[in-house]
């Protein structure tokens, strides 16, 4: 298998790009969401994240990619500060609209700043109106009509309206695991956040929920600024923008995602798109 | 894997019987008669396990049985009359369980109403807020609270409690709840509410631990969902608890259960007297308590009778709290397991 994949690196190198993305470059003028600057993050004693430095672009989708271990979701969790859940510590800035994030309340980043994790997690004993509804709720939001309209605004975001409409008022266990993470991506919305963090959103599902994930990502980022971790290469290909490759905690590379993946700068990076290691 | 299934005969010939068998040699004949014996093995080991269960099942039905046959005398004479009258006087052989009955309950519905916030504020501090290295010394002190013997417990009821209770708290509730009917009456120390506090402080333990372990094994990714959406600490514990209610309803049960059974502690403070009377401050009794302190002295066989059918009364009680809250915690811990 090894030769093989020797053999074939240059086809593979060339992904499947969209090409009507529009160029990073028309956004340019903008200034990012998110700059992180030399962050290091730590658990306990081991370094998860090595002088990290990059910038989220406003309403684009960055990619961050990287072998198992290699400190992208730590990253992400960096980015609204759920690392401290985990008691991880972080040395470095990392901003929010030039704001440094550890001056901004956690409750209150975490409302501008959503996160979409690895396995669907709606609240298992609460409908899925009141999934959707469970963060304007902590926001201090009851008015049952603002609700019912939220709800429905961010059902039909996530693409999920017409599957469940006519059964609000089942439990968010009783959907499919596809649909499970679109209400979680629903859940999120709700709380109108700028930023939507995603950690391997489709890794826990089939290749049509996939999709539809995916689909529903170049949707988003009309609205919203997205960083999404990826195991999936193809993946990361399809849905961003920008895309960073994370090695053993350390960022190697970061460009225009199809720069990245038609002529990567760094050695290390075109092992991995090419399946040479991780 | 390879080496997994090619144990398993050579096992199965090797340890199947202390016979002198030959060794099986490595070849397919032969494997199949270790295979054979390696089942007959199973057989046994099967057979004589179900044989334990079954034994301490039947032990369950033929305690049962043993009450109900011993109280027969009293089950005839008074039917279910025993259980709603009040009069309890051995001498004119007149039985009524009534006031134990009410005792047991009221005391243990007491040390529920205390223990419950006290074990849930301590759960939930364990599962949720503390930070690791506190976890782990104050969750192993709070499950040894639950070894501690039951008569140490009471005996630290006489010599503590009650004269706390008798020179303190309840002329205290007294004179700023007097008006009330539950505290009413000459402040004696023993009694209904030393039964419940003492009781309280016994199910604390079960309760906290339990429900810690119910919380414990709520994913994580619960919480990280709520903190996500920007929950505070306390909305986050809100979501979990709702999430774990049926786990802690059953927890409470378990609670409940230990507390009915509870004798010694009990019968130490509780006054022992048949009585049925709203106020906490009065003496009473309950079932348990009344087989401990009675049984040396029935000499009638009505008496005698009357005792057994507490217990089987006491039994049938226990036995449907516990399978009510075994049930319910174990519905709660497989739902997360298979999800």
């Amino acid at each position: 298998m090894r030769s093989i994949d020797l053999a074939t690196t240059s086809e593979r190198k060339v992904m499947d790009v969209p090409s009507d993305q529009p160029s990073p470059a028309a956004k340019a003028g903008e200034p990012a969401k998110m700059v992180a600057r030399n962050v290091d993050a730590f658990f306990g004693k081991t370094q998860a994240l090595k002088k990290v430095s990059l910038e989220v672009a406003t309403n684009r989708v960055l990619a961050i990619i990287g072998p198992s271990g290699c400190g992208k979701s730590t990253f992400l969790r960096c980015l609204n500060r759920m690392h401290e859940v985990a008691s991880g510590t972080m040395k470095g800035t990392i901003t929010l609209d030039g704001q440094n994030i550890l001056q901004i309340d956690e409750v209150n980043l975490r409302r501008r700043v959503g996160m979409v994790f690895q396995k669907p997690n709606p609240f298992p004993t609460m409908s899925i109106f009141d999934n959707v509804a469970a963060g304007l709720r902590f926001n201090g939001h009851h008015n049952r009509k603002h609700l019912a309209e939220v709800v429905e605004r961010c059902l039909r975001q996530a693409a999920l309206w017409d599957e469940v409409k006519d059964s609000l008022n089942k439990s968010g266990m009783s959907i499919s695991g596809g649909q499970q993470q679109r209400l979680c991506i629903a859940r999120t919305l709700a709380v109108s956040p700028e930023v939507v963090l995603m950690d391997e959103p489709a890794s826990a599902l089939d290749p049509l929920s996939t999709a539809k994930i995916e689909e529903l990502i170049y949707e988003l980022k009309q609205n919203y600024t997205i960083a999404i971790v990826t195991h999936n290469m193809q993946q990361a290909a399809r849905v961003s923008d920008m895309t960073a490759f994370f090695y053993l905690g350390e960022l190697i590379e970061i460009g225009e995602t199809k720069r990245i993946f038609t002529t990567p700068e760094k050695r290390q990076t075109e092992d991995y798109i090419t399946g040479r290691f991780g | 894997m390879t080496q997994e299934s090619s144990a398993i005969p050579l096992t199965g010939g090797t340890t199947g019987d202390g016979g002198g068998n030959p060794p099986p040699v490595a070849s397919v004949p032969h494997l199949r008669v270790a295979h054979i014996r390696w089942n007959v093995g199973d057989f046994v080991f099967k057979h004589l396990t179900m044989l334990f269960a079954i034994g301490v099942l039947s032990l369950v039905f033929l305690m049962g049985y043993e009450m109900y046959a011993g109280s027969a005398l009293t089950i005839s004479k008074f039917g279910w009359n025993f259980l709603v009258t009040s009069v309890w006087d051995p001498v004119q052989e007149q039985y009524g369980a009534l006031p134990l009955i009410y005792g047991t309950l009221l005391s243990s519905f007491l040390a529920l109403l205390i223990s419950l916030p006290l074990s849930l504020g301590v759960a939930i501090f364990l599962s949720e807020l503390s930070p690791r290295w506190l976890e782990r010394p104050l969750s192993f002190l709070v499950e040894l609270l639950a070894a501690i013997p039951s008569i140490v417990y009471g005996l630290w009821g006489v010599f503590v409690l009650v004269p706390w209770l008798r020179v303190t708290v309840e002329p205290w509730l007294a004179s700023h709840f007097g008006s009330l009917p539950f505290f009413k009456g000459p402040a004696y120390g023993f009694g209904m509410l030393a039964a419940g506090l003492i009781l309280a402080v016994m199910v604390l333990p079960i309760i906290a631990s339990i429900s810690r372990d119910v919380l414990q094994a709520i994913p994580n990714l619960q919480r990280e969902a709520a903190l996500g959406l920007g929950a505070t600490r306390w909305e986050t514990t809100r979501v979990i608890l709702s999430t774990a209610k049926s786990g802690i309803l059953g927890a409470t049960l378990l609670g409940l259960g230990r507390a009915v059974g509870e004798t010694m502690a009990v019968t130490l403070v509780i006054g022992n007297r048949s009585e049925i009377s709203a106020s906490l401050f009065n003496p009473a009794y309950s079932m348990a308590s009344v087989i401990a302190n009675e049984f040396s002295e029935a000499t009638s066989s009505m008496y005698t009778s009357a005792l057994i059918e507490i217990a089987f009364v006491l039994f049938v009680m226990t036995i449907i709290l516990n399978a009510l809250a075994r049930i319910i915690v174990w519905s709660v811990t497989r739902r997360f397991k298979t999800a």
